[in-house]
């Protein structure tokens, strides 16, 4: 039965879409299949289906009217009033590389989850355009501050992937050096990097550079206070900040209709910038938009809100069912929109490029999922003796006190054959 | 030497504009921070002088505060965010706990936070609801700040410079019934001649009972030992000033030597600070004590209304009548 909301202007699904739906497993071979049906075995119990879900996401597969679309899912190059790009084949070529490695590398580490090597992994699957788009729109000096879905916009800020890994192995809580970067550290508490982007941005208005700062958030996000009051620091203070979220959809079980009653991108105009949505899976589009909006940043025009149309194509985590809450047709409606394979389209149509570069590319990708893997399994556990590092920058007696304690205590199990 | 007659709130505002002159990335932000000075005046001026872009009221939202401070850190700018109660630096605490003082160590040490937190606290001055508040173990309990709390004009005009020169994030603690004490300072001070700050001080000789104590109630511990050493009772009062890191070697010295101790505090008994004070010493000073460590906290509910505060207040006779049972041991 479609849930009963409230609200008017939410669509419920049509009554043909039953719960039984939600409940079919992904198309057996289906490039989406490792990624898809994970975590706890769906209940085949009475009550397991009344839990399945009734809020039909797929619909946003249908690009609305005010969607920013520059390439269509078919590889058809579309012009638009404002948002003007052009690009070499090298680059169109290039951000096909990078978006067919993201997947990866992503879809190594899920595999590296299944295999106990990582206690989880937030994959990206589905989000690699509004991530390598916005990514690729970034000089050198602009800075980024992520969630920690960001492996896309990591990859652009040439971090090394297996230093995403490292948090989660659990080996450490961040394992790359964000100044070297610009890229800082993966944050968990939902929305909290917005508030350190806005103070970052004003610190880059206070020394006059030449640079702009962007905050990745998930629609879940837009509820939390933090992204809330980062909208107000950024505004009244004309920060040159872009906030980049991506709508991917679901917030863990929770459809967008639990954060929202408005499109999210609308909400800008309330805080007083512009704000405009954006074909998410559409890597043309969010690179024009990404790119327009820094300049603008960097000109002293202040925030721009961008929302990304795209769809969270695997679990949340490693450790999520989306089994248990949306349908299956919903993702089957969303693959026709693949952000990767409308750029192939489009390098095949226009003849930029051949088979032997898809070859080419398939080659790199299975090399670097060799490389991340074998360096993943040899990255050490961390010695002991680290829980004690860097909790404070000055010295501080009572960490060095525990620290010698603990080493002492360590020590004198040495010589038991432990 | 420039010295003046200060009150406490004042002894602030001088160090806030020495450490602003000296570094031009010290940068104060909060609410009412600018042309009003901040609601205690503690920042009186310091808009004036040196503009919107280094004193900056902020929008109304404590998360925003602390959450635009850690951004400007990882900048490179050290913001000193005045959080204008006690009891409003709750909505700040997603950012200071989950953010300020663990991003440091996310980083491996590649990032620095020399983020002051500014807290007014404690009770005394007849306010209403959340205008009353020792929130200091939430903050002691919390692994990456440093907490301290002055408890007189001299020490606060030296402590917030050398909090400010940390590169770690500090929780500052000043007792607002106290804003208004005044001594003599020193201006001129060379900073590296001032009391470490990390140092707890000895700030009255006694041999028979040692008084921790910090913040508001250092001054009234110094009354009740004033009041005591009339019945011919010798107390030893400590004034802590850091609780992260605790100087233990000073707390430990003297309860050696008096081998009894009390502790007073404004907040709650209850998994208060003197519960850590008196489990240290009952580990390091065991053979020396006359007696177990006792305390003289506020009683373990929430801060009553003003009417009452007396009542909930330690004063000077509940510090002695903690002396007492001690010595009835």
């Amino acid at each position: 039965m479609p849930l009963q909301i409230g609200h008017t202007h939410i669509e419920l699904i049509s009554a043909n879409m039953t719960a039984d739906a939600a409940v079919a497993p992904p198309r057996a071979g289906s490039a989406w299949k490792s990624a898809g049906t994970d975590g706890d075995p769906v209940s085949d119990g009475p009550d397991a289906q009344e839990r399945h879900v009734t809020i039909d996401a797929s619909r946003g597969a249908d690009a609305p009217p005010e969607l920013v679309q520059l390439l269509t899912p078919e590889g058809e190059r579309l012009d638009h009033p404002d948002y003007h790009i052009e690009l070499t084949d090298d680059e169109v070529r290039g951000l096909y590389r990078d978006l067919v490695l993201v997947r990866r590398v992503d879809l190594e580490a899920v595999a590296l989850q299944r295999q106990g090597e990582l206690g989880i992994w937030a994959s990206l699957l589905g989000q690699e355009a509004a991530q390598i788009g916005s990514g690729r729109a970034l000089t050198d000096r602009d800075m980024a501050f992520p969630t920690y879905r960001e492996h896309g916009v990591a990859w652009c800020r040439n971090v090394d992937p297996v230093k995403l890994l490292g948090l989660f192995r659990g080996v450490n809580h961040g394992g790359w050096d964000p100044t070297e970067h610009n890229f800082h550290l993966y944050t968990i508490v939902i929305g909290s990097q917005t508030l350190h982007a806005t103070g970052y941005a004003m610190g880059v208005q206070r020394d006059g550079a030449d640079a702009a700062v962007i905050a990745y958030f998930g629609d879940g996000a837009t509820s939390q206070g933090d992204v809330n009051e980062s909208f107000i620091w950024a505004s009244v203070n004309n920060a040159p900040i872009v906030f980049f979220c991506q709508n991917n959809q679901w917030a863990i079980s929770e459809p967008l209709e639990r954060q929202t009653r408005i499109p999210l991108y609308r909400r800008a105009s309330g805080f007083g910038f512009p704000g405009l949505r954006v074909d998410g899976n559409d890597v043309f589009a969010c690179l024009a938009v990404t790119r327009k909006a820094l300049e603008d940043a960097r000109s002293g025009q202040g925030p721009t809100l961008i929302e990304a149309f795209t769809y969270r194509m695997g679990a949340h985590t490693t450790s999520d069912d989306p089994t248990r809450y949306r349908l299956a047709s919903e993702l089957e409606a969303w693959k026709l929109k693949d952000p990767i394979e409308r750029v192939k389209a489009y390098l095949f149509k226009n003849q930029i490029a051949g088979q032997d570069f898809f070859d080419a590319v398939d080659e790199e990708a299975k090399a670097l999922g060799r490389d991340v893997r074998r360096r993943c399994l040899e990255m050490p556990d961390p010695n002991p003796l680290a829980i004690f590092d860097h909790v404070y920058a000055e010295p501080h007696a009572l960490i060095d006190e525990e620290r010698a304690q603990y080493a002492a205590y360590l020590s004198s199990f040495e010589g038991e054959g432990r | 030497m420039k010295t003046a007659t200060l009150t406490m709130a004042r002894s602030i505002n001088e160090g806030l504009r020495r450490a602003m002159e000296e570094d031009p990335k010290v940068l104060i932000m909060g609410e009412d921070v600018g042309k009003l000075g901040g609601v205690f005046r503690v920042t009186d001026g310091l808009q004036k002088d040196f503009g919107e872009d280094r004193v900056i009221d902020t929008p109304l939202a404590e998360s925003g505060i602390i959450g635009t401070a850690i951004g400007m850190a990882i900048r490179g700018y050290r913001p000193v965010c005045e959080i204008q109660f006690d009891g409003f630096v709750f909505p700040a605490a997603n950012q200071i706990i989950t953010q300020l003082a663990k991003m440091p160590m996310r980083s491996l040490g590649a990032l620095r936070l020399p983020v002051v937190v500014r807290v007014p606290c404690g009770g005394g001055i007849g306010a209403v609801e959340h205008h009353s508040e020792s929130p200091e173990s939430y903050f002691t309990h919390t692994a990456g700040l440093r907490v301290m709390a002055c408890a007189n004009p001299l020490d606060a005009y030296t402590m917030i410079q050398q909090a400010i020169r940390l590169d770690d994030p500090v929780i500052f603690f000043e007792p607002k019934r106290r804003y208004w004490e005044k001594a003599e300072i020193d201006l001129g001070m060379d900073l590296r001649e001032a009391w470490p700050v990390d140092r707890a001080k000895v700030v009255r000789e006694g041999t028979d009972v040692t008084v921790l104590a910090y913040g508001p109630m250092v001054k009234t511990v110094l009354d009740a030992a004033a009041a005591a050493e009339g019945e011919g009772r010798s107390l030893e009062v400590v004034d802590l000033r850091s609780l992260n890191p605790l100087d233990t070697e000073t707390v430990f010295r003297s309860v050696r030597k008096t081998g009894r101790c009390v502790v007073a505090h404004e907040a709650p008994t209850y998994s208060g600070f003197g519960a850590e004070l008196a489990a240290r010493i009952t580990e390091h000073c065991f053979y020396s004590l006359e007696a177990p460590v006792l305390r003289a906290c506020g009683f373990s509910t929430p801060y009553p209304p003003s009417r009452l505060e007396e009542h909930y207040l330690p004063d000077l006779d509940r510090v002695l009548d903690a002396v007492d049972r001690s010595f009835g041991w």
